[in-house]
């Protein structure tokens, strides 16, 4: 994995997503290691994202590397019209690795052509989020001590979620039965299905949530955003449908867990928090670690 | 249909060696010519278009002296024209015929039809895979979104 950039979750095969999965386990149980100290990490957010860039930087830092970069373009050499080709050749001799979250789709595997040095892709527009499909794996293998054979459940926004899209090609190796709950107008898209279709693996649609809650180990729940439809009232019609109570979870295994990538707006009712079965704080935690990983192996120090 | 041309009359003459690039349909011969980068070709250059056809009912052809394209030149050209034929031509004779094959990657001809892929917002050459022969489906190397018959572009 040294010197490789992660651009796309199938950038890494299955054995490697296992190897970081390991490696954030043994991070988990030591967060400070001071294993970078000769290293410069630059973080480059062209748009904001405040979690998945402290995420980094607390990863980075824990490992005694020194972070560089700007978490918004506004006052960097972008606004005055530099190419981003020039920006990752600049920053390229500046540091030794760089993780980047771009609003245009393809940047990061741009950034990689161009870049001597390795690339993370911390988001690029729509595209992929690969070190969140990562935590989310690593969350449900900690939840479940497998990834083996599991049944999961997406609720949601299936159609636009990039999470989701990641996450179902990242699991379709595991033998994962999926359980799909979406409106009709935010279905997952044919070319993330074509995935589950090709490793011959089971898949199930809903419109209610209540439907999944007594057949999964795991829920996971993402955001429906309002401008994803053309008509308001159908946004109106559908909105309250994909809220998950506490009330919902009465039939839940008791080995099932709720995870959710956040923000969350109020797709999750404030009383699931208290519930143990409720992970996605956790699970954002549970980042911290996967990058401290994936920062060590692509610098070869692990 | 050489022969079928000869007979009734040559609309477009013939030439004694290269290739003859025909059943073309006649709205894409510019694209042809364009993706060949034929404008930058100095040897003579013959074409026809809006020919009437059996086949195909309006058809053209194009036909180049002294050059013999290499497949991955002329391949490009089955995104356009999945039916034409290749004619190599020595002495006046038709000395080999073939198909076009759709390419398994393309380079810098196709546009992404994604407008928030990054390759419309910098100078990048544009690549993709071509994931279906057959409905002409390209994944881009960039964004990794599908541009398919119905959304084509050309640079």
């Amino acid at each position: 994995m040294k010197n490789k950039s992660l651009v796309s979750i199938n950038d890494f095969t299955r054995e490697e997503h296992i190897k970081i999965l390991d490696l954030a386990e043994e991070f988990e149980k030591q967060p400070t290691q001071k294993i970078l100290q000769d290293y410069v990490v630059a973080t480059l957010f062209f748009e904001p994202s405040t979690r998945t860039r402290l995420s980094f930087e607390s990863a980075a830092s824990r490992l005694g590397a020194k972070v560089i970069g700007f978490s918004e373009p506004g006052s960097t050499s972008v606004q005055k019209g530099e190419s981003l080709r020039d920006t990752i050749r600049t920053v390229s001799n500046y540091s030794d690795i760089i993780v980047m979250r771009h609003p245009k789709e393809g940047s990061a595997r741009f950034a990689s052509e161009v870049a001597d040095v390795p690339i993370i892709n911390a988001g690029d527009g729509a595209n992929q989020h690969p070190t969140q499909t990562l935590l989310d794996m690593y969350s449900i293998r900690k939840t479940q001590g497998t990834l083996d054979n599991l049944n999961i459940a997406f609720v949601g926004d299936l159609k636009y979620g990039r999470t989701v899209h990641s996450l179902v090609i990242a699991l379709s190796n595991y033998n994962t039965t999926f359980h799909l709950v979406s409106p009709q107008l935010l279905k997952l898209p044919s070319a993330t299905k074509m995935h589950i279709k090709e490793k011959n693996l089971a898949y199930y649609q809903y419109t209610e949530i209540i439907d999944v809650i007594p057949k999964v180990d795991i829920l996971y729940m993402t955001r429906i955003q309002k401008e994803r439809f053309s008509d308001p009232i159908e946004y109106e019609r559908v909105k309250n449908s994909y809220i998950l109570r506490n009330s919902m979870l009465e039939t839940a295994k008791p080995n099932m867990r709720i995870l959710h990538p956040l923000p969350r707006v109020n797709e999750i009712t404030i009383d699931v928090d208290d519930n143990p079965q409720a992970y996605y704080f956790t699970q954002a935690l549970n980042g911290v670690f996967v990058r401290q990983a994936l920062l060590a192996s692509i610098l070869g120090v692990k | 249909m050489e022969n079928n041309e000869t007979r009734k009359e040559l609309k477009v003459s013939a030439i004694e060696n290269g290739t003859v690039i025909d059943h073309i349909p006649g709205k894409v011969v510019f694209q042809v010519v364009k993706i060949l980068s034929l404008s930058e070709v100095t040897d003579q250059i013959l074409f026809g278009t809006n020919l009437d056809s059996r086949k195909m009912g309006k058809k053209g052809i194009i036909k180049v002296s002294n050059k013999f394209f290499r497949p991955d030149e002329i391949n490009k050209i089955a995104l356009v024209a999945p039916n034409a034929t290749l004619i190599i031509i020595k002495n006046f004779k038709v000395v080999e015929k073939k198909k076009v094959e759709v390419p398994d990657s393309i380079e810098k001809i196709v546009k992404c039809f994604n407008p928030n892929c990054i390759t419309n917002h910098e100078n990048i050459t544009t690549r993709f895979t071509v994931i279906d022969k057959i409905e002409l489906k390209l994944q881009c190397h960039y964004c990794e979104k599908i541009t398919a018959m119905d959304t084509i572009s050309f640079v």
